[in-house]
């Protein structure tokens, strides 16, 4: 025990003017776990309660103070909460079939259909609308299914380690042996013939989609295990449950928020891919990606068609991703400070 | 004293190494870091200068600036000369004459300064070859030679080894060998024994001290062991907040020291001149934030003298008297500082006494142990680990808060002190 | 090494099992293949019994899977639904993607070590700021819509502003084609450029990223600031110490990610409507043609995991606590 100490005590004794500079910094800010990587100091100071909301706060801020990040966080909240009461009162439903449909040089967005019609008369405002908001409500359905499974595999794995580890990454691996896509077109097609609903694309796509985050999570836990307040925790006779839920969880949430970010992101992708090949959502749901696939064939005549649906699944990613970063360097801001 | 003593062709007193008026920031998004605030040394040739100090005082970034190896984010001002040869503001392709050849360094953490992707064999020839132009043969054989002489058994075979094949005190004497590869005038040895076991620090001292006698080097030795300072050390400049704040010799030092900072570290060292029964006297309170410029000693908020002079303005390094002009402190006090001595600071408390008084008595050899000097001081190093645990409170939770490692207790005695004092 | 090489073919070979026992209970759940013949009131039944005997339908699962691997070691993947054997179509289809997915992923691979390392040496400045942008942009661009863009919005103008098709948009070659090898390159490479840009834009960027970050590790780290402290060279320190480690950790981080190029070739081949194995295997799933599902997922797996296994020894020989470990 004492040894061990000995050597925290000594990875904290800077080498180097950055690692100095970090010192100072942390000695401010308090310290907070770092994410993605293997060597941090945050259980040097690892206390709940307090500390912890302290701790929380102090992320916060960091993520507010970025500007990037803020602006995406808005305008996916705009996005999503816009899109469902777009649902709501626009005087077209999707389902509406308007007197206007898409002839040559007709069509586009006007006053009466920003963003114009498609062949057979929908309003493409309102399919764009309830697209993206089916495509949100399913990436934050897989972030939160993926996330549970990841982390309660990687947990397992990593702490326990042994036959858990190998039997839980084996499985992992030959999960990953196959293409994610090539997986999610069979359970697609098969969902798809019983139920095109995006609820049940999310499940299948949550189910399959943890892989990621449980490599990341057992990294984690494999050497959050070893710090001294675990065994200081399992000397008291702390329980396994005890000890995972109380005393690794917390230190290795930054991570695991980051990589469900990311996980949205995705979701996103994978569910308008799957859409897009007609084995994801399906009619009368409309999702973005299916959308894009009904106007394909008429793209370069009636443009409109490809390009809002399009944008919209770029932005949601794109503001996903920035969320992602932002809170990553929220979570961690020695890793992507300026150095050398 | 110091046994080794260089003769210098020209100057025998020029100094090697001058920094003037060192001063380093790093821009940070929570405000500029003055990690390093007006630091003047000189290294005479086959001195040995310890620098002291707790972590973020400033010692490792004024040795990384000397070698030009801070980072880009970090800006540097003042002046760096090696035999008055300017060194700060050249590009990394002027350093390069200068760095393994005239100035090497031995950094901190043997586990990670090696290459662990090229044999120790390659990453020596590699520095000789920088510098000397020999075969890769000879180099190897050059190479064996310093692996012998740095204490490597059988270094024919260890050549070829790679660096996870050695043990940290092994792989330290391997970075010696790399830093005396090319018989380097001036050594900067930047915390080389921190990150070491206790029983191996003494060897890898009295491995620092056989690649000083090889090469008649000077050698500015960081770190923030007083024992290992007492050990090796011909003056000593202690840090506080990126700026020296005494300089002597180390009798000056240890004797009569009289800045309060530079009273606390030692008073917050285990002895063994005396029957244990001595209790520890531990600094309160933790170094300052080095966000921003301070008013006033950045010490004040930790000392016992402070008064309302030390809040407004900063002392300057003077003369601690005029007998002795080659020792100074940055003290408003210091005549009063130096009177009253460690008795400065308050003791611990009966218990962590005891605990330390435990350890006093079967500790193994530490660090000092064969080193002259060390019946004074003994390498402050277990006494922590059993004073941390004891500090640590009983019961969930209070485990977790505990093993904090702040950085340098060593130097700062228990813990940083903030827990041990109400 | 040679030990540490056997572990990892073992693994290998485990993995590839039991992903083709999964793959196979997975799809032989996932309908009727013959639902439509067993619908339609004309067929006889005889037919119906044959078919179902062809497919091994009548036996169990397990005996099924059994029969199916030991025949797919041989090469023989059965009948597809219209009765042809699968092998055949199987690797012509396989051999057209192959050609797309090796250029891009080659490409891709030194495109986004170059960047990656060129932000870092330049982190902070323009060029890190650029291409953080355009990682993240290509990034959060699902590959279809990126093919359309191309195919739509900037092939397709733009052979009609030369005025004859330079850049192909449909299908890896043209049908009538004539002349040797030499002459018909710029055909197959005018077909090629789409798909692969495609591929490689959508695939470089995370690896862009890990590699930068990497890259900067390396750069703090204790062992090139030593490198420094002797007196090497710039470039000597940055090729030898900072890149040579720098390159450890993105083999593992391609070797997995080399199931997603997969997954991308499906879509490009659908958008430039390429006759790879994707399309293929599309085109199966959506007929629930087993055989020919199986054993696309059978041979992608097993590329997958021939491509980590490379990635280990490739480890194995960048990484010597690996090699000794």
């Amino acid at each position: 025990m004492a040894r061990r100490w000995k050597k925290a005590a000594v990875g904290n004794e800077s080498s180097n003017p950055t690692a100095a500079g970090r010192d100072f910094k942390r000695r401010r800010l308090g310290r907070l776990p770092r994410a993605g990587s293997e060597t941090r100091h945050i259980g040097d100071e690892h206390g709940l309660s307090g500390d912890v909301r302290k701790q929380w706060q102090i992320v916060l801020g960091r993520f507010v103070r970025q500007p990037r990040a803020m602006v995406s966080l808005g305008l996916f909240a705009l996005l999503g909460i816009g899109s469902t009461l777009a649902g709501l009162f626009w005087h077209y439903s999707y389902l509406d079939l308007t007197n206007q449909i898409a002839t040559f040089g007709h069509g586009g967005p006007s006053f009466q259909h920003p963003f114009g019609v498609d062949t057979i008369g929908h309003d493409l405002f309102a399919q764009v609308m309830e697209g993206t908001k089916e495509d949100v409500q399913t990436a934050l359905l897989v972030a939160a299914i993926s996330s549970l499974i990841g982390t309660t595999i990687g947990a397992l794995a990593g702490y326990f380690r042994s036959w858990v580890d190998t039997i839980l990454m084996r499985f992992t691996d030959f999960i990953l042996a196959v293409p994610l896509l090539a997986i999610l077109a069979v359970l697609g097609n098969l969902a798809a013939r019983q139920s095109g609903s995006w609820f049940w694309v999310a499940i299948i796509i949550g189910v399959l989609a943890w892989t990621y985050v449980a490599r990341l999570v057992r990294a984690d836990f494999l050497s959050l295990r070893e710090r001294d307040f675990v065994e200081a925790a399992r000397a008291i006779g702390a329980s396994n449950r005890r000890i995972i839920i109380r005393h690794l969880l917390p230190n290795a949430l930054g991570p695991i928020i980051v990589n469900a970010t990311l996980t949205v992101a995705n979701a996103i992708i994978l569910e308008s891919t799957l859409s897009y090949l007609g084995l994801g959502i399906q009619p009368p749901e409309v999702s973005l990606g299916s959308l894009i696939a009904a106007g394909e064939g008429d793209t370069t005549t009636f443009w409109w068609l490809f390009v809002f649906p399009a944008a919209f699944i770029v932005v949601m990613i794109l503001c996903v991703n920035f969320i992602g970063d932002g809170l990553r360097e929220a979570f961690d801001p020695r890793k992507t400070r300026v150095r050398v | 004293m110091n046994p080794i003593h260089a003769q210098n062709a020209r100057d025998p007193y020029a100094p090697l190494l001058a920094i003037d008026g060192l001063e380093v920031e790093f821009r940070t998004a929570e405000g500029t870091v003055n990690a390093v605030r007006g630091v003047d040394l000189e290294l005479r040739p086959g001195e040995v200068l310890g620098i002291v100090g707790e972590s973020g005082s400033g010692k490792s970034v004024t040795a990384m600036a000397a070698m030009g190896l801070l980072p880009r984010s970090a800006s540097v001002r003042g002046s760096v000369r090696f035999r008055g040869e300017e060194l700060l503001h050249l590009r990394e392709r002027q350093l390069m004459p200068f760095r393994g050849k005239a100035i090497s360094m031995i950094f901190q953490d043997p586990m990670t300064s090696l290459n662990p992707v090229y044999s120790v064999g390659w990453q020596i020839v590699e520095a000789i070859r920088a510098h000397q132009d020999v075969s890769k043969e000879e180099a190897l054989q050059i190479s064996i030679e310093l692996l012998r002489k740095v204490g490597i058994p059988n270094p024919e075979d260890r050549v070829a080894n790679y660096p996870h094949e050695f043990s940290g005190g092994m792989r330290q004497r391997v970075v010696i060998a790399i830093a005396i590869a090319n018989n380097p005038e001036v050594i900067l040895a930047d915390e080389p024994t921190t990150a070491l076991d206790v029983t191996v620090q003494a060897q890898v001292l009295d491995t620092l001290r056989t690649a000083l006698e090889m090469t008649h080097a000077a050698l500015l030795l960081i770190t923030h062991d007083l024992g290992v300072i007492a050990g090796i050390a011909d003056r000593v400049l202690v840090m506080y907040a990126g700026r020296p704040v005494e300089i002597g010799t180390v009798d000056e030092i240890f004797y009569n020291p009289s800045m309060p900072y530079t009273l606390g570290l030692l008073g917050s060292l285990p002895r063994v001149d005396t029957d244990g029964s001595e209790k520890l006297r531990p600094i309160p309170g933790s170094p300052p934030s080095m966000i921003g410029k301070p008013t006033g000693c950045p010490f004040a908020p930790r000392c016992p003298l402070a008064a309302d002079v030390c809040q407004e303005r900063e002392p300057e390094l003077a003369p601690v008297n005029a007998q002795t002009p080659s020792h100074l402190a940055a003290c408003h006090f210091t005549k009063q500082a130096h009177d009253r001595g460690i008795s400065l600071f308050i003791a611990t408390s009966v218990d962590l006494d005891s605990a330390s008084e435990n350890l006093a008595t079967t500790a193994p050899g530490s660090a000092s142990s064969k080193a002259p000097g060390s019946e004074e001081l003994r390498a402050p190093g277990p006494g922590n680990y059993v004073l941390a645990e004891g500090l640590s409170p009983a019961g969930p939770g209070g485990y977790e808060t505990a093993p904090d490692g702040h950085e340098g207790s060593g130097a700062t005695g228990p813990a940083d002190g903030e827990e041990t004092t109400p | 090494m040679l030990s540490y090489l056997l572990r990892r073919l073992l693994a290998s070979v485990i993995i590839l099992i039991l992903s083709s026992i999964l793959v196979f209970t997975m799809v032989a759940y996932s309908g009727d293949p013959l639902a439509s013949l067993r619908l339609n009131p004309r067929t006889p039944a005889a037919v119906y019994a044959l078919r179902r005997d062809e497919l091994h339908l009548n036996y169990p699962l397990p005996q099924r899977y059994w029969i199916w691997v030991t025949h797919a070691i041989h090469g023989d993947f059965g009948l597809t639904i219209g009765n042809q054997p699968v092998a055949p179509q199987l690797w012509s289809h396989l051999l057209v993607t192959c050609e797309m997915v090796i250029i891009a992923t080659i490409i891709a691979i030194f495109v986004a070590i170059a960047v990656g390392v060129f932000s870092a040496i330049r982190q902070g400045r323009a060029f890190d700021s650029a291409a953080a942008f355009t990682n993240y942009l290509f990034i959060s661009v699902p590959v279809f819509v990126l093919g359309l863009l191309l195919k739509e919005f900037a092939a397709i103008p733009m052979n009609n502003a030369i005025g004859h098709t330079v850049i192909y948009t449909i299908g890896q070659q043209s049908s009538n084609l004539n002349g040797n090898f030499l002459q018909r390159l710029p055909n197959y490479a005018g077909h090629t450029i789409l798909p692969v840009l495609a591929l490689i834009l959508v695939t470089y960027p995370s690896w862009a990223i890990y590699q930068r970050s990497s890259m900067l590790e390396a750069l703090d780290s204790d062992y090139v600031r030593l490198a420094r402290a002797k007196g090497l060279s710039p470039t000597r320190v940055l090729i030898r110490h900072t890149l040579r480690n720098a390159l450890i950790p993105i083999t593992t981080v391609i070797a997995l990610d080399f199931a997603g190029v997969l997954g991308g070739a499906i879509l490009v081949e659908q958008v430039f409507s390429w006759q790879g194995i994707g399309q293929w295997f599309l085109q199966g799933i959506l007929v629930l043609d087993f055989n020919v599902v199986q054993a696309y997922l059978l041979v992608t797996a097993f590329f997958v995991v021939a491509f980590n296994f490379i990635a280990d020894v490739l480890y194995g020989v960048l990484d010597p606590r690996i090699r000794y470990g």
